[in-house]
């Protein structure tokens, strides 16, 4: 039985698949920036992975250079306040800006894909409960709620982490709540039933495998934000501590300097967060249509 | 049968924003008591012993069982009692509704410079794809969305202030040199204007132009997008072609059938925007050194004052929850289908 209805679908696979490719080829023909977005993204996992090891000087070091220098061959994005060498500091800061806003997007993807699946499948209580507690979190400006988070569970990087999970597990929990429903009573979860799965097996191992193509483009859009909204708490002083680099911080710090004309200290780390966000929302449009060509803008 | 099909649903909406008031005032209580560490602890000071902890205890409640302790919250919060706020002697609610007036006017002139901009550039870009107002709407778009909001407002700064010297610098609502004019609404530029002094009012202006700009930078994004897409696919519906082939002339075909029903959508993303806008205040207050209840929470934060950071984040939900009413309240009486079914 099992092989019977196996043999069609792997025959047509295999044409699909060449299409997929081929629709690819065509987005990234289309859309250049695609392309080049998936080059940057390439970019940025090198500097987190590798940045501490390539740059110049110690991104904490003071008395790297002369302090407050502008721009030179010496030190690429000159120095700060204390002398430190602006350019080690905006590349090292890479590995932890995308730590924090990797980790929160995967706990809100996690926890929120489960919530929505469970009552997306279920209905009824389930998803009277888990809807009431999502409206909950959304009552709030989203930004404003991460800073009562922060400030009520303590000021650390974890809880920038946490802060920035919860205000983002309502996307994803809606997401996968409307995706998981209108498959509930499909063709192929019928038959997964009528075969003696139980039901966390269906929703699980049948359902969920096909809402995640949506969910990852959401997961992309999203990784921008999350990156934005880390960055601004910890630019109103929240999560990271001085001197760690990281570069919502080192706005903040430079903030002080931009009046009397140290525009260097603000441009570096605020062009390096634009790219990173840019990346991510690009690659999530170039994901939108590769899986979603109707929803092209 | 006395209440018409809007009032009706006025009324619904109204009633709905009851469980979500409910909401907002559970999550306010779990986040007041979340404190790390004792509460009473806290509240007692470095200095108690023991007895003096259990006391504060008594006094502020914290023996009493959960659901107690919620019903005398909502009743300390209904006399408006926020708490006091330690950095500066005075109530929160006094110093929240001090400042309040500030942030508002900020965030209202941002709102509607943005609306002003973005609809109808999201409306000529979707009639003229391709053009040059389409590139720039997409531009637009893609840069409000990636540009993080104190970073564009330093940026502005250093150009604005700094190289051109052509807006005043960031120190708040006024120039030192100014006196605030008399309170009648708090917004300093309708305040100097019903005090008829023009000097003021320029000189408010200048100072909000730079922050108002910024934050009309950043929630243009969604708003030009929504319009964008909208106008589209109102422009590819069957009623819209069937109006063109009556031979009505293009600009009501374009702004009846159209624009009318393309306002609807946008109107429903406005909710997501006031988040955004409420949250970038906070960053844009900081910036500009803006009086307002932004900077009075970042100042909060630094010194621990969880009561006056509590009360913030509280106020702000509140004032999410109204505009959002407000909206739809809007959405309500703009809905051409409803006054249809009367």
């Amino acid at each position: 039985m099992a092989s019977s209805l196996a043999t069609p679908e792997a025959s047509t696979a295999a044409p699909a698949r060449e299409g997929y490719w081929q629709h690819l080829r065509y987005i990234m023909a289309e859309n250049p920036l695609t392309g080049i977005s998936f080059a940057m993204f390439i970019g940025l996992i090198i500097m987190a992975l590798f940045g501490p090891y390539l740059v110049p000087f110690d991104p904490v070091a003071t008395g790297a250079g002369p302090a407050l220098m502008p721009p030179s061959p010496a030190h690429w994005f000159g120095t700060d306040h204390l002398g430190r060498d602006v350019f080690s500091r905006v590349v090292v800061a890479t590995r932890l800006d995308l730590m924090i806003s990797v980790s929160a997007v995967a706990l809100s993807f996690v926890f929120g894909s489960v919530i929505g699946s469970l009552s997306g499948y279920f209905g009824g209580w389930t998803d009277r409960i888990a809807g009431r507690l999502m409206d909950t979190i959304m009552a709030f400006p989203l930004f404003v709620l991460a800073m009562g988070i922060v400030a009520a569970a303590g000021n650390s990087v974890e809880n920038i982490v946490y802060a920035t999970a919860i205000i983002n597990l309502p996307f994803y929990a809606r997401m996968a709540r409307a995706e998981v429903s209108i498959r509930r009573n499909a063709g192929f979860v019928q038959a997964a039933r009528l075969s003696g799965n139980s039901e966390l097996r269906v929703l699980f191992g049948h359902i969920f495998p096909n809402t995640l193509p949506p969910i990852m483009v959401q997961i992309s859009l999203n990784m921008g934000w999350a990156i934005l909204n880390a960055a601004g708490l910890s630019f109103i002083g929240l999560g990271v501590q001085p001197p760690t680099p990281e570069w919502g911080i080192m706005v903040a710090e430079g903030a002080n300097f931009i009046i009397s004309g140290e525009w260097w200290l603000v441009v570096f780390p605020g062009m390096a967060l634009m790219l990173a966000v840019f990346t991510f929302n690009l690659i999530g449009d170039g994901l939108r249509d590769l899986v979603d060509p109707q929803r092209r803008t | 049968m006395a209440l018409g099909v809007k009032s009706r649903r006025v009324l619904a909406r109204l009633l709905q924003a009851v469980p979500t008031i409910f909401g907002i005032l559970v999550v306010c209580f779990l986040l007041t008591r979340a404190l790390p560490g004792d509460p009473a602890a806290y509240f007692a000071g470095d200095m108690a012993d023991e007895a003096s902890i259990e006391q504060v205890r008594k006094n502020l409640g914290l023996d009493q069982p959960m659901p107690m302790q919620f019903v005398t919250y909502v009743g300390d919060l209904l006399q408006g009692d926020l708490g006091v706020a330690i950095s500066t002697g005075q109530t929160v609610a006094q110093e929240l509704a001090k400042r309040l007036p500030a942030s508002l006017e900020l965030t209202l002139a941002a709102l509607l410079l943005s609306l002003v901009i973005a609809i109808p550039l999201g409306v000529l870009a979707a009639t003229r794809p391709n053009s040059w107002v389409d590139h720039l709407c997409r531009f637009l778009v893609t840069a409000g969305v990636s540009l993080p909001t104190f970073f564009t407002g330093l940026a502005l700064l250093y150009v604005f202030y700094y190289l051109l010297g052509w807006a005043p610098p960031p120190m708040g609502r006024l120039d030192m040199m100014f006196l605030a004019p008399e309170t009648v609404t708090g917004f300093y530029t309708i305040d100097s204007l019903i005090a008829g002094d023009w000097a003021l009012f320029k000189a408010s202006l200048a100072q909000m132009a730079l922050p108002v700009i910024t934050l009309a930078l950043f929630t243009l994004a969604p708003i030009a997008r929504m319009t964008r897409a909208a106008m589209l696919q109102t422009l590819a519906s069957d009623y819209v072609r069937t109006a063109r082939a009556a031979g009505l002339s293009s600009r009501r075909v374009l702004i009846d059938y159209a624009f009318r029903n393309a306002l609807l959508p946008v109107v429903t993303t406005l909710g997501m925007v006031f988040s955004f806008v409420l949250g970038a205040n906070v960053l844009v207050e900081k910036v500009f050194a803006w009086p307002g209840i932004g900077s009075f929470a970042v100042e909060a934060l630094v010194v621990s004052d969880y009561a006056a950071v509590q009360g913030f984040v509280l106020s702000m939900a509140l004032l999410f929850v109204s505009l959002n009413l407000l909206i739809d309240l809007i959405y309500t009486l703009i809905d051409p289908r409803v006054s249809e079914e009367e």
